[in-house]
């Protein structure tokens, strides 16, 4: 067939395509397929195998150079000395209490600052007055260092358990608020049309439209209002305290037993990272209706 | 025929930095039942604001609004309303997102969804209904968006660019699947393109807005007969048309309404 000029364009004609240029004893015999999935697994063991022995390279450097002398083991303590003294605190000691106090401190107000600052900052998608004239007195609050109104907060609610409580809400409150409003900000405003033109309520576009929207805005301010709140109830107890982990800490360094103060130290990351698993589970309940991206 | 919608004299002036501004200027329509109606014109004349006017979501500034006779200033959910995006909510099923407006209406979930299904099926929506919008491709989800519009069962439908973000074969699929929807339901459709082809071969009727502040310009009746097919879109009365709408758009200046066949 050969090309047609048409009036104004030109149909060309086709080439067939050679079809034997390569030939048959160089290509290739098995079709190469790619491990993918084996690939992901032998690097997820590599990553496990290597996490566990740097830890314990960490922890065994730790003890071997405090038994010879290269850290002084009066300061540095040392792994097994902290361990023994671990196991005295939860036979004959306190240790299983205070962990409970501190804990319970921490989370309740975890859930409270994390609740009240989240509807906070919701309600700020009602009256765009009302967002207007709070904004800048909530970043003041941000900005202000709570851990500085500890003595005022014991003071006020006494050196017991809801002053802890308190600092740990005060700690959580301002971020949970201003994560909820940016995620109140950020709704689609042509969402919110279609929304009344379907002629939703406001209550119907609050419920169906900005909340669901500003949950992965307030999911992540969990993680790191955990921190926080267990940042406050510790410093609570180290102002003025007769439980927790916070004051067995203070205690200790004042009676210079730095063997408890380590256990102190560890007790309380361990217990952070507890909590911060729980969050991460919390999360993962939390957005199990947003199957936005394939689950 | 009585008038669906009528709209007489609408405008709507904004004030910005103590200046009044025009955004639209003193519109007449009419619309008949049943009839597919387009409006096209230059980027910021208004078609947006007119919509949003007719929808009940801004208040124009003169004028009313009349809906089978009743005014509808300021009333939404009067009118189906559709966007050139989806407007998909991003966390419910596809099933969940058609039913959203039955929802808010109160209708129990159950019988949404019997009323819902067989849309989906006939209307290349089959098996998608489990599925999130972020699962499917730009087409099927405006066509979730339109079969949400529909099932909020007005007779009226304000579609607003709904096609304008699809490459030009989905759009081609997209435009013959509407035409078929229409002539199943025969609701009437208010229609906002940029796209002079794709207002000639949907419509019954086109109005032509100038460019800003917009105005009517013309109106013009395409007597193609239907069902239209893409051969049509080649046709000599369809071309001659096009050239017209081009100058027209172009500022070929004001003239009395046309009627070409």
């Amino acid at each position: 067939m050969e090309s047609v000029q048409k009036k104004g364009y030109v149909i060309h004609k086709l080439e067939p395509a050679p079809i034997h240029s390569v030939k048959p004893e160089k290509m290739q015999k098995e079709p190469v397929i790619v491990d993918e999935e084996g690939a992901r697994r032998r690097t997820q063991r590599i990553v496990g195998i290597g996490r566990l022995t740097v830890g314990l390279l960490i922890v065994l450097c730790w003890e071997l150079f405090t038994r010879i002398g290269w850290m002084d083991s009066y300061y540095w303590s040392s792994p097994v000395r902290i361990l023994s003294t671990t196991w005295t605190q939860v036979t004959q000691g306190t240790l299983l209490e205070d962990i409970a106090y501190t804990s319970s401190s921490t989370i309740l107000g975890f859930i409270g600052g994390t609740l009240i600052g989240s509807l906070l900052g919701l309600s700020f998608w009602w009256s765009r007055r009302f967002a207007g004239i709070s904004e800048p007195f909530l970043i003041l609050l941000n900005a202000m260092p709570k851990l500085a109104l500890a003595p005022v907060l014991v003071i006020l609610l006494g050196i017991g358990f809801f002053s802890k409580v308190a600092l740990a809400f005060a700690m959580t409150v301002v971020v949970a608020a201003l994560s909820a409003h940016s995620g109140v900000q950020s709704v689609d405003k042509d969402m919110e049309k279609l929304m009344y033109s379907l002629g939703a309520k406001r209550h119907q576009v609050f419920t169906k439209v900005v909340i669901p929207w500003a949950m992965p805005w307030m999911i992540s301010s969990l993680r790191i209002n955990i921190a926080l709140s267990l940042a406050g109830a510790i410093v609570g107890e180290f102002i003025a305290s007769s439980h927790g982990i916070g004051r067995m800490v203070i205690y200790a360094g004042t009676i210079l037993d730095i063997n408890l103060v380590w256990v102190g130290v560890v007790v309380l990351s361990v217990l952070s990272m507890v909590m911060y698993a729980g969050v991460v589970l919390l999360e993962k309940w939390l957005s199990k209706g947003y199957g936005m991206k394939k689950a | 025929m009585k008038a669906k919608i009528e709209i007489a004299g609408v405008s709507k002036w904004f004030r910005r930095d103590g200046q009044e501004i025009i955004a639209m200027q003193e519109t007449n329509l009419s619309i008949e039942q049943g009839r597919f109606v387009s409006i096209i014109g230059p980027s910021g004349c208004g078609k947006s604001t007119l919509f949003n006017i007719i929808a009940g979501l801004i208040p124009p500034s003169t004028g009313r609004v009349l809906a089978d006779g009743e005014d509808i200033v300021g009333k939404t959910g009067y009118v189906g309303y559709m966007l050139q995006k989806d407007m998909l909510l991003p966390w419910r099923t596809i099933l969940d997102n058609i039913i959203l407006g039955m929802e808010i209406r109160g209708v129990p979930r159950k019988e949404a969804v019997a009323r819902a299904q067989p849309l989906m099926d006939r209307y290349g929506l089959k098996g998608f209904g489990g599925h999130y919008p972020a699962e499917l491709s730009g087409g099927m989800r405006q066509r979730a968006a339109l079969l949400r519009t529909l099932l909020y069962d007005r007779d009226i439908i304000l579609l607003d660019e709904p096609f304008g973000a699809l490459d030009a074969q989905t759009r081609l699929t997209m435009q013959n699947w509407l035409l078929e929807i229409w002539e199943d339901f025969r609701k009437t459709v208010l229609f906002v393109t940029h796209d002079i082809d794709e207002a000639i071969y949907l419509s019954d009727d086109i109005y032509v807005f100038s460019g800003r502040p917009g105005r009517i310009i013309s109106k013009i009746s395409v007597d193609m007969p239907r069902p239209r097919h893409k051969e049509d879109t080649v046709s000599a009365s369809f071309m001659e048309l096009k050239a017209h709408l081009l100058d027209l758009l172009s500022g070929g200046g004001e003239e009395p309404a046309a009627h070409i066949s």
